[in-house]
C-alpha cells in the first residue's frame, strides 16, 4: 500500500480539485482530507457519513471560584498569558490556554481542574469513488496536528481491511503542524504550484519541507499558461533541484464550472461528453499515469 | 487624529483567495492618506514582500524555550513525562528522552523536576523581519523550515507592531508610530488563524465565488463572530463560478466591502508580483472605497461600543 499526499505550500493552487480527480482516476484507493480546517473535498465526492466520532486531544484548565484564594500563582506561572484578572476574579481564556497544565500543577489550592475539550469530529463515509476519511475541527480550535495523524491513521486502518493499493490524502496548506503531520512517512508528496511569483517562493519552502522529512516530492504546475515566464523558472528551478514536473495542467473554464457542479473535473468531462486534448481533465489525466508508474513498482506493474 | 488607531485584519478560510493582494493593495492605497504599517503574519509562506520590494532594516529571533536534562542529576523519576501534556519528554528504559519538535515551551518538566535536573535553552524557531517600502513599513514574521509551530512567529510579529505604540516615535526607527495596522492573516480557521485575527478592530474575509470559496468562508465567518471582531467580505475572482456567496452574505447580513471582477490581466499582473492598484486604475478607486468604508465601519463600531458600556455602566448604577 503506498500513501501519496498532495500538498501546495501556497494555498488556493488547486490541490482539492486534483484530489477529487485522482479519486475518480485511482482505482482500490482509500481517500482521506487532512485539510481539517478548511476541508473542502467532500464537496466533491458526495460522501454518505458511515461513522462520526469526537475528537478530544486536549485538555482545558478551569479555576474553580470556591476554592481560589485568589493567590496569582497560576498567573505567574502560564507562558500563554491565559489566565486573566476578571472583576477581581481569575479566569482561564479558554482561547489562549494552550492545556499545558502547569497552572494545574503549581495551584496551592487544587482550585484547578483539567477537563477534556472537544475539538472536533472525524467521519468515515462512502463516496461513489471509494472511502473517504475526513474531519472538522472545530471553530477557533488547535490540534489540527493531532487531528491529521488521526485522520491517517484510520485511513491506514481501513487500506489495510480493504486490501487497498493507495492512500490519496488531501492536504493542507503551508509548512507548518498539520503539514508535518501530514508529511512524515508518506511515500510521495505531489506538490501543486502555480507559474506566479508568490507560487515559486513557496514551492522552494515547501521542498525544503519534503526534503527534511525525507519524503520523495514531486512537482505539478497547475494553470501553467497564465504566466509562461514563471512557469519556464519553475521548470528551471525544479530540473537544478532534480526535482521530476509530473503535470503542466492549463487554466481552463470548465474546472470553474465542474466545482460548481460539486463534479470532479475527470467525472464532469465524461459526464458532458465534452472532452477535448489539451484541456484540464485530459492534463490531469495523464499527470495520474505517471504518478502511478512511479508508485508501483516496474515489477508488479510489468505482468 | 493625535490618538487614532487601528488595526485591520485580512484573512479567509481557504488559502489563496487573494489575502495577500487585498492586504498589499489596500496599505498602499491607505498609505495616501496615513502611515500605515503591514503585518505579514502568514509566517509559513510570507509573500507580501514580494510584492513591494523592501530595504530591510532588521532582523529580530523568535526562540521558544526546550527542556535540556542534566544525566547527573536526573533519576529517571518520571515526574516530567507525567506533567507534560504534549508527551515532549517521557522516561524510557532509565533514560529521559526529548521530542523538541512537540514541546510548547511550557516550562512544565522544568519548574516541576524535583531534582531541579531540568534547566531550558533557547531555541531559534523563526525570524521577524522590519523594513520599508514605498514609504510602508513591513514587520514580516517566517518560521524555519520543519518548524510546526507558528503562533509564536505571529506573536512576535504582533509583539514587534507594538513595541513603538505607546510612545510618539517608534523606539527603534525613530519614526511617527504608524495609526493604521494591517495583518495579512495565514489561510484556514485555526491556531494560527486566531494569532493573527483576534483583537483586531476590523476584520476583511477575501472570498471567492465558488461551491470551495463559500464553504470555506462560511467557516471564516464563524471564527470572526467567536473572536467578536467586526468584518466584511471582499469578493475575489468575482463573475467566475457562481453567485451563491452574494446570496450567502445577504441572508447572513454581511457586507460585500469590494468587488474584484476575474480579469485574466489582473491574474498575470498578479503573477509577474505586480500591484494591481499600480497598473489597473479602476482598482485604485475600489480600493480607496475600501478603506474608507473600513474607517467608518470601525469608528461606528467604536462609537456603538461606547454607546453600549455608558449603558452597561448606567445599568449597573445603584
Amino acid at each position: 500500500m503506498k500513501e501519496l499526499l498532495v500538498i501546495s505550500g501556497k494555498g488556493g493552487t488547486g490541490k482539492t480539485t486534483i484530489v477529487g480527480s485522482l479519486a475518480v482516476l485511482a482505482a482500490n484507493k482509500v481517500l482521506a482530507d487532512c485539510d481539517v480546517d478548511a476541508a473542502d473535498l467532500h464537496l466533491l465526492l458526495e460522501p454518505q457519513p458511515v461513522a462520526a466520532t469526537e475528537f478530544s486531544a486536549s485538555k482545558q484548565a478551569v479555576i474553580h471560584p470556591q476554592q481560589c484564594s485568589g493567590c496569582g500563582i497560576c498567573l505567574d506561572v502560564c507562558r500563554f498569558d491565559a489566565i486573566k484578572e476578571i472583576g477581581g476574579r481569575l479566569a482561564v481564556d479558554e482561547i489562549d490556554c494552550e492545556g499545558c497544565g502547569v497552572c494545574f500543577h503549581a495551584c496551592p489550592e487544587r482550585a484547578i481542574a483539567m477537563e477534556d475539550k472537544l475539538s472536533g469530529h472525524w467521519f468515515i463515509s462512502q463516496t461513489p469513488y471509494g472511502a473517504l476519511v475526513h474531519a472538522r475541527l472545530g471553530i477557533a480550535e488547535d490540534n489540527s496536528g493531532k487531528l491529521v495523524a488521526l485522520v491517517r491513521r484510520q485511513a491506514r486502518i481501513l487500506a489495510e481491511e480493504q486490501r487497498a493499493e493507495y492512500i490519496i490524502t488531501d492536504g493542507p496548506p503551508g509548512i507548518g503542524c498539520p503539514v508535518i503531520a501530514a508529511l512524515s512517512g508518506v511515500d510521495l508528496a505531489l506538490i501543486i504550484t502555480e507559474p506566479s511569483v508568490a507560487g515559486k517562493h513557496d514551492l522552494e519552502r515547501i521542498l525544503q519541507l519534503t526534503r527534511h522529512f525525507g519524503v520523495k516530492p514531486l512537482v505539478c504546475i497547475n494553470k501553467y499558461d497564465l504566466h509562461p515566464g514563471y512557469t519556464e523558472e519553475i521548470q528551471q528551478y525544479c530540473r537544478r533541484e532534480q526535482v521530476d514536473i509530473v503535470g503542466l495542467i492549463p487554466f481552463d473554464e470548465t474546472v470553474v464550472a465542474a466545482l460548481v457542479q460539486g463534479v470532479p473535473i475527470v467525472a464532469y468531462e465524461d459526464r458532458n461528453g465534452t472532452r477535448e486534448a489539451g484541456s484540464a481533465a485530459s492534463a490531469i489525466k495523464e499527470m495520474w499515469t505517471a504518478i502511478e508508474s512511479l508508485l508501483t513498482p516496474a515489477l508488479s506493474s510489468g505482468s | 487624529m493625535g490618538d487614532w488607531k487601528m488595526i485591520v485584519s485580512v484573512a479567509s478560510g481557504k488559502g489563496g483567495t487573494g489575502k495577500t493582494t487585498v492586504a498589499v493593495n489596500l496599505a498602499l492605497a491607505w498609505s495616501a492618506e496615513r502611515a500605515v504599517r503591514l503585518l505579514d503574519c502568514d509566517v509559513e509562506e510570507p509573500n507580501a514582500h514580494l510584492f513591494l520590494d523592501p530595504v530591510w532594516e532588521r532582523e529580530t529571533t523568535v526562540n521558544l524555550p526546550r527542556p535540556v536534562v542534566d544525566d547527573e542529576k536526573c533519576t529517571a523519576c518520571g515526574r516530567c513525562g507525567e506533567v507534560c501534556a504534549f508527551s515532549a519528554i517521557t522516561v524510557l528504559g532509565g533514560q529521559v528522552l526529548v521530542f523538541p519538535e512537540l514541546c510548547h515551551g511550557c516550562g512544565g518538566c522544568t519548574r516541576f523536576c524535583p531534582t531541579g535536573a531540568i534547566s531550558e535553552i533557547l531555541q531559534k524557531i523563526g525570524t521577524v523581519s522590519i523594513g520599508r517600502a514605498d514609504g510602508l513599513q513591513l514587520i514580516q514574521g517566517r518560521i524555519k523550515v520543519g518548524t510546526p509551530l507558528a503562533p509564536p512567529v505571529i506573536k512576535a510579529v504582533r509583539q514587534e507592531a507594538l513595541s513603538g505604540a505607546d510612545g510618539e516615535m517608534d523606539r527603534h526607527s525613530q519614526m511617527p508610530v504608524e495609526p493604521v495596522t494591517i495583518i495579512d492573516a495565514p489561510p484556514g480557521t485555526s491556531c494560527p488563524v486566531i494569532a493573527a485575527v483576534r483583537g483586531t478592530d476590523y476584520c476583511i474575509l477575501v472570498a471567492e465565488p465558488t461551491p470551495f470559496g463559500l464553504n470555506d468562508l462560511s467557516l471564516a465567518v464563524g471564527m470572526v463572530r467567536k473572536l467578536d471582531v467586526p468584518f466584511g467580505v471582499v469578493v475575489n475572482k468575482a463573475g467566475l463560478g457562481s453567485g451563491n456567496l452574494k446570496e450567502y452574505c445577504e441572508a447572513a447580513n454581511i457586507p460585500i466591502l469590494l468587488e474584484i471582477p476575474f480579469d485574466r490581466r489582473y491574474a498575470a499582473w498578479y503573477s509577474a508580483g505586480g500591484r494591481l492598484i499600480d497598473k489597473f486604475p479602476e482598482l485604485q478607486a475600489g480600493f480607496h472605497q475600501l478603506w474608507r468604508h473600513i474607517e467608518a465601519a470601525a469608528g461606528e463600531e467604536a462609537r456603538g461600543g461606547a454607546v453600549r458600556q455608558l449603558q452597561a455602566w448606567e445599568a449597573g448604577k445603584p
